[in-house]
């Protein structure tokens, strides 16, 4: 196998951080409605925890994909 | 990618400065254009400054009242001084994002540069005024109370870490998500374009791809807006662990 080929075999592994990432941003906000639906009056100031675990969280997926647009347009 | 690709604005000379190209460029026009629309339209709309507003000043109003309360529900009562920035920031990226979604329109927010310049900012800033305001009590972000010291051989690295890791990941998100909507919308047009070449079976098939753009389209908008919203979120949260180290 050549080193052009393992690149982009790379690239694919490394989107497989999105997976996680996906889980978890999913688990996120599921888990918000769950408990917004139980008690609507706390859900308001709750928002910016929210999205703050929501950036945190994507933040790892983000760092897949900068793997792979890193092995694909600068190695 | 055509619509990422950095060229000289229509007819104006390549300018270089030490050695570097400095010319007037497409991504400079609509750096330009995000950051004039919402200048012009706050100062005309606050023109009047009438006890009852009209309708482009309660606009302007709308705006205000929405960041401010953001700021103001992250920071408390310290919100006040740092509202400037966390305003420039969000409605300049807002006004970039929106920009970039219609077509032949370059977006300044795909440039990884661009993003990286306001997330250096908004770190620079935090660290200016973490220092400034707590001194050297501002390491205490790193080591949060209430825990066994024990511990702390394993937290202090990975708060390290984390803290290290802003800057990428506030540029990064901004960058990644307009890029990747891009690209998206990109290659579901193309979709329609090979189907549509294959004929008339091919024709009607394209419906499809067509329906699944626009919903596309609405999503990018819905995305062009919410990571100026995540942006400024985490502009306030990082700013208040600046006012606020160690709890």
């Amino acid at each position: 196998m050549d080193a052009e080929g393992a690149k982009y075999i790379g690239a694919g592994l490394a989107c497989l951080a999105m997976l996680g990432a996906a889980i978890g941003v999913g688990n996120i906000f599921g888990s918000f409605l769950q408990g917004a639906m139980r008690n609507p009056s706390a859900a308001q100031g709750q928002f910016g925890n929210l999205i703050f675990g929501f950036a945190v969280t994507e933040a790892l997926g983000i760092f897949g994909l900068l793997i792979a647009l890193l092995l694909l347009f600068v190695i | 990618m055509h619509q990422f690709q950095i060229t000289r604005f229509f007819g104006m000379p390549d300018w270089s400065l030490a050695g570097y190209d400095v010319s007037f460029t497409n991504a400079s026009f609509f750096l330009l254009v995000a950051a004039l629309i919402p200048a012009t339209f706050m100062t005309l709309a606050m023109k009047r400054r009438a006890l009852v507003p009209n309708r482009t000043q309660s606009v302007a109003e709308l705006i205000y009242g929405f960041v401010d309360g953001i700021t103001t529900s992250t920071m408390g009562k310290d919100a006040k001084k740092f509202f400037p920035l966390v305003f420039s920031l969000f409605i300049f990226i807002l006004t970039a994002n929106m920009v970039g979604m219609f077509p032949y329109f370059f977006t300044p927010t795909t440039q990884i540069v661009v993003t990286f310049t306001m997330a250096m900012i908004v770190i620079g800033t935090v660290l200016v005024v973490g220092f400034y305001k707590n001194g050297l009590g501002f390491l205490k972000l790193f080591m949060p109370s209430g825990i066994p010291w024990p511990l702390y051989f394993l937290v202090i690295p990975i708060e390290v870490i984390s803290f290290l890791s802003r800057p990428l990941t506030l540029s990064l998100r901004l960058f990644a998500n307009m890029l990747a909507g891009h690209i998206m919308l990109k290659v579901f047009a193309g979709f329609v374009v090979t189907m549509s070449a294959a004929g008339a079976v091919g024709i009607v098939g394209s419906i499809l791809p067509m329906g699944m753009t626009v919903g596309l389209m609405a999503l990018e908008f819905l995305v062009a807006f919410l990571q100026a919203y995540v942006f400024a979120i985490l502009t306030c949260i990082y700013l208040n662990d600046a006012l606020h180290p160690g709890h």
